[in-house]
């Protein structure tokens, strides 16, 4: 008499779970009853029958299924809560050729990563997203999720879902399937034994419409949380046949998979050197020598400016020419604008830093070496920011006389004046760059300094107004 | 009477230690030969126990099971 299995533990799972921590490694975590434990069993079954192991990348973000790498000998990656649907989009893109599966709660697809999910399938991915919902956050002790049933009692919501006060549970399916791009959209329940072996057709079948690179598949399975809802095996079963699938009815809703051609997306290429060449494009334009650094002990340090004023008056490009010039002379400089709602009007800023080793913050809000105020609200709310012995220069043609330190240096220039008289105010950015660079000369630089600082100056122009040649002239 | 159809046998094996007692199985089962045993496993769990014999291999019970392994199913063949 010989055996002959029939139904076994399927070959998709590894044997023994090593990475489980502790004694038991031939159970999984979940509790007795979980329909994760179900969905896991067919998916295994599928990848094993289709011998797409080695091809296949399992996403696994927050929630009871987190440890899904523990389980599957496939390739997985644990991403972040609701991510899963971008991290797949980033495999898919990057390896055409893999099957990837997202494997999704309710609290994570339908709550915190609903905007990726729905993203994700309007793109249409080609992806295989299975997504649990066992009607309640299962993870943290079973309290009230999106697709929790009305009157439905649960941690958060002792006298039963209200929908007055949280609305209705959230359809993923029937909103998926309005996408023009997903190419099949079925919901299943795993509860009696004709319902699993649908949802196991399903499984399979949104996985073959992966390997066919069909795109993107969503398939949905009510599950029993048999410990959160304290019931026992027949109450789960009943739970999901009978008061479930009234709100979420089974059946597929879209189907279209035969219909379609194999989906393409642009492969995405890292190339090292373009990248390299595209954000740090030369490093020197006429320096005295490769290695030049201005001698000054004002350069030995960290030097932070803070540039502001009102927008519209040009304080970012200011601040984008200084940093040019200083990257244009072996520094290393950053360059922050503030894109808050202030740049309507106000006090618009960014902050340029300049250091010989590497910028720690590029935020230069408290002992700031060199402040540049181009209007009164700036001076009102960026001075206390100036270090004790920073230079402040402000544009004297709206500014009267700021309440400055007895140590700190002060420029006053009629910017705007000045730039009225030579032909257009919007130049009083300019003017305030010409006296920076005078100011520069005259304190801190010897005669070859002086000439270099000029060139610098006329090529970090160029480089800034390279998009706007009519500026630069 | 080698016309008359050989009837096949099979057997549900469970490993006692990886069931955690749910008893999804023993609703599953459409012959009624599964049922919860009163010992306790490794796991202090309780444990479903096959009655020995009438199991048809409908493969109900393992596809019901949340385990990997706990279930298996085999047909027991005459030589």
């Amino acid at each position: 008499m010989a055996d002959v299995v029939k139904f076994a533990k399927p070959a998709g799972f590894f044997d023994t779970f090593v990475r489980r921590p502790g004694p038991i490694k031939k159970n999984m975590h979940y509790c007795p009853g979980c329909g994760h434990g179900i969905l896991h069993k067919l998916i295994a079954e599928a990848m094993a029958d289709f011998k797409i192991k080695d091809h296949t990348v399992l996403i696994a973000p927050v929630g009871c299924a987190v440890f899904a790498y523990y389980y599957f000998d496939c390739y997985g990656v644990s991403s972040p809560h609701g991510r899963a649907p971008a991290i797949a989009t980033a495999i898919s893109r990057t390896n055409p050729d893999d099957v990837v599966i997202s494997y999704q709660g309710d609290g994570d697809l339908a709550s915190i990563g609903f905007n990726h999910i729905l993203q994700a399938a309007n793109r249409g991915e080609n992806m295989t997203v299975f997504f649990v919902n066992n009607a309640i956050y299962g993870m943290t002790g079973g309290q009230m999720a999106p697709t929790t049933l009305p009157g439905q009692v649960t941690q958060t919501s002792p006298w039963g879902r209200s929908v007055e006060e949280t609305g209705y549970p959230i359809k993923v399916c029937e909103m998926i399937s309005q996408f023009e791009a997903p190419v099949y959209v079925e919901r299943c329940a795993l509860s009696t034994v004709p319902n699993i072996m649908k949802a196991r057709n399903a499984v399979r079948k949104a996985i073959q419409n992966s390997m066919n690179k069909k795109g993107f598949s969503l398939v949905e399975f009510l599950s029993g949380c048999p410990v959160n809802l304290k019931m026992n095996a027949e109450q789960m079963n009943a739970f999901l046949n009978e008061k479930m699938t009234k709100f979420f009815p089974l059946g597929v809703y879209k189907d279209v998979a035969d219909e379609r051609a194999p989906v393409h997306h642009p492969v995405p290429t890292f190339d090292r050197e373009k990248v390299i060449e595209t954000l740090y494009p030369q490093a020197f334009d006429h320096a005295v020598e490769d290695n030049f650094r201005y001698k000054s002990p004002v350069f030995q340090k960290e030097c932070k400016v803070k540039i502001s004023g009102f927008g519209g008056q040009g304080v970012l490009s200011l601040g984008h020419v200084m940093a040019v010039m200083g990257k244009l002379r072996n520094f290393n400089v950053s360059w922050l604008p503030s894109y808050g709602p202030e740049m309507r009007g106000g006090t618009a800023n960014c902050s340029v830093v300049f250091s010989h080793k590497h910028v720690g913050s590029p935020q230069a809000d408290y002992n700031c070496d060199l402040m540049i105020c181009m209007n009164q609200p700036s001076v009102d709310k960026f001075l206390g920011q100036l270090s004790p012995k920073g230079v402040l220069v402000y544009d004297a043609s709206t500014i009267s006389n700021p309440p400055t330190g007895p140590e700190q240096t002060v420029y006053g220039i009629r910017a705007s004046d000045i730039a009225a008289e030579m032909g257009n105010q919007k130049m009083a950015n300019s003017v305030i760059l010409g006296a920076v660079i005078q100011m520069m000369q005259e304190c801190l630089m010897n005669e070859d300094e002086k000439d270099d600082l000029d060139r610098a100056v006329e090529a970090a122009l160029n480089e800034s107004f390279a998009s706007k040649p009519e500026l630069a002239a | 009477m080698e016309t008359e159809k050989k009837k096949r046998v099979f057997r549900c094996d469970i490993n006692g230690d990886e069931c955690k007692g749910c008893g999804r199985c023993v609703i599953a089962c459409p012959k009624h030969v599964l049922s919860m045993g009163t010992k306790l496993n490794k796991m202090s769990a309780p444990y479903a126990v096959y009655a020995g014999s009438g199991c048809i291999g409908c493969g109900g019970c393992f596809y019901s099971c949340p385990e990997p392994g706990a279930i298996t199913i085999v047909e027991e063949v005459q030589d």
